[in-house]
C-alpha cells in the first residue's frame, strides 16, 4: 500500500466511531423504515434487540448527528423542481462561513460546501445546489442569494446539468452483528 | 400524478419522523388520517418514485465513509468514452455532464479516504485527463427541505 496515497485525505476528526451493534441497525434501516404498524419493533425483532433499545440507539445517532435527518428522501425532479444548477462562489476566506451559513437559509439551497480552489483552473472555493422549477427560476433564485447576501462583488458561476448518467443512493457500510 | 393528501404526508415528513412505537399511527393522526392511508400512500409514493427512500440519511464523514466531489475537463469527442471509464467504478455514485469547461463532475462514495486517491489516480491514469479533486472542506447547515 502507498502510504502517501493513504495520507492525502485524513479522516475528520469530528468522525464518530460506532459499535456494532449500532453498525448492524445502520445496515439494516439504509434501504429505509419497514412500512408496518410497529416499525422501530420489527426492526428490533431481526437484529435481536428489544423496541426501547432500537428506538434509543436512533435517538443517540440523530443526537450524534451521524443521522442527519430521519424522513422522506425526495427526488426533486418528479416534484416539478425540473430544473438545478451547481453554482459556485469564489468568496474570501475569513467570511465564507458567515456567507456559507446565509445561503444555507434559503429552501431552495440543498446542498452548502466549502471546497478547496484549484488555482488557477479554478478559483471557487463554495459549493452550492440551487433548485428551481426551470432555469430562469433557478437564475432568478440565484439573483435573489446575490441580493439577500450581500454578494454582488463575489466572483459566481452557474453550471446547469445537461446529462445525468447515473444515481444511486450512497451504500456506506455493509456489517454483520457478529453476537 | 400527487394530490394534495401525497403533498402534504411529504411536507409533513421531510421535517422527521416519530421515535414512538406506533409512528405512522402519530403521524396520520397529525394528517387527520388513518394508519394505513399513510402506509398505503407511502408505499405508492415509493413504488412511482416519487420518494426514493423513506428513512434515516446519513453523515457518511461521520461514519468514516468518505466522499469526494470530482471535475474533468474532457475534449467534447472524447466525452463518451471517458464517461463510460468514469461509470465503471462502482465508487463513483453520480456523474454530472455540465456546461463549462470543467464539463464533467462525479462524486465519489468510499468507506475509506485512500479509495477515492486510487480510483482518482487510475481514472487518470486511463484517460490521460488531469483529474481535480474537491474534497468537502466544511458544510454549511441547509434546511433540506422543499415545499411541494
Amino acid at each position: 500500500m502507498d502510504m502517501k496515497v493513504q495520507h492525502r485525505h485524513p479522516p475528520l476528526p469530528e468522525q464518530v466511531i460506532l459499535g456494532e451493534r449500532d453498525q448492524a441497525l445502520i445496515t439494516l434501516i439504509q434501504t429505509g423504515l419497514p412500512l408496518s404498524k410497529t416499525p422501530y419493533a420489527d426492526l428490533g425483532r431481526s437484529l435481536g434487540m428489544d423496541e426501547e433499545e432500537v428506538i434509543s440507539r436512533l435517538k443517540n445517532l440523530i443526537d450524534d448527528k451521524v443521522i442527519k435527518r430521519f424522513g422522506v428522501v425526495v427526488r426533486h425532479h418528479e416534484l416539478g423542481y425540473r430544473a438545478n444548477a451547481m453554482v459556485v462562489w469564489d468568496i474570501p476566506d475569513d467570511i465564507i462561513s458567515d456567507l456559507g451559513s446565509c445561503l444555507g437559509q434559503f429552501d431552495f439551497v440543498t446542498l452548502c460546501y466549502r471546497r478547496p480552489r484549484r488555482l488557477p483552473e479554478w478559483p471557487y472555493n463554495l459549493f452550492t445546489m440551487i433548485h428551481g422549477q426551470d432555469r430562469d427560476d433557478v437564475l432568478e433564485n440565484v439573483q435573489l442569494l446575490v441580493e439577500s447576501c450581500g454578494l454582488n462583488e463575489i466572483g459566481h458561476k452557474v453550471l446547469f446539468s445537461t446529462r445525468r448518467f447515473k444515481q444511486r443512493g450512497a451504500i456506506y457500510r455493509k456489517t454483520e452483528m457478529t453476537d | 400524478m400527487m394530490d394534495e393528501l401525497d403533498r402534504k404526508i411529504i411536507n409533513v415528513l421531510q421535517s422527521g419522523f416519530p421515535l414512538s412505537k406506533e409512528p405512522y399511527a402519530e403521524v396520520a393522526a397529525q394528517l387527520e388520517i388513518t394508519e394505513v392511508e399513510l402506509i398505503t400512500r407511502l408505499q405508492g409514493l415509493l413504488e412511482n418514485k416519487t420518494l426514493s427512500r423513506f428513512g434515516p440519511m446519513y453523515d457518511a464523514q461521520k461514519m468514516g465513509g468518505s466522499f469526494s466531489l470530482v471535475a474533468l475537463q474532457v475534449p467534447e469527442e472524447d466525452f463518451d468514452a471517458v464517461a463510460d471509464v468514469v461509470n465503471s467504478y462502482s465508487e463513483v455514485a453520480h456523474n454530472y455532464q455540465r456546461d463549462h469547461k470543467f464539463n464533467m463532475w462525479y462524486v465519489i462514495a468510499a468507506e475509506a479516504p485512500g479509495q477515492i486517491a486510487e480510483v482518482n489516480r487510475e481514472i487518470e491514469q486511463r484517460t490521460g485527463l488531469k483529474v481535480f479533486n474537491f474534497p468537502k472542506l466544511a458544510e454549511y447547515y441547509v434546511g433540506l427541505q422543499l415545499p411541494v
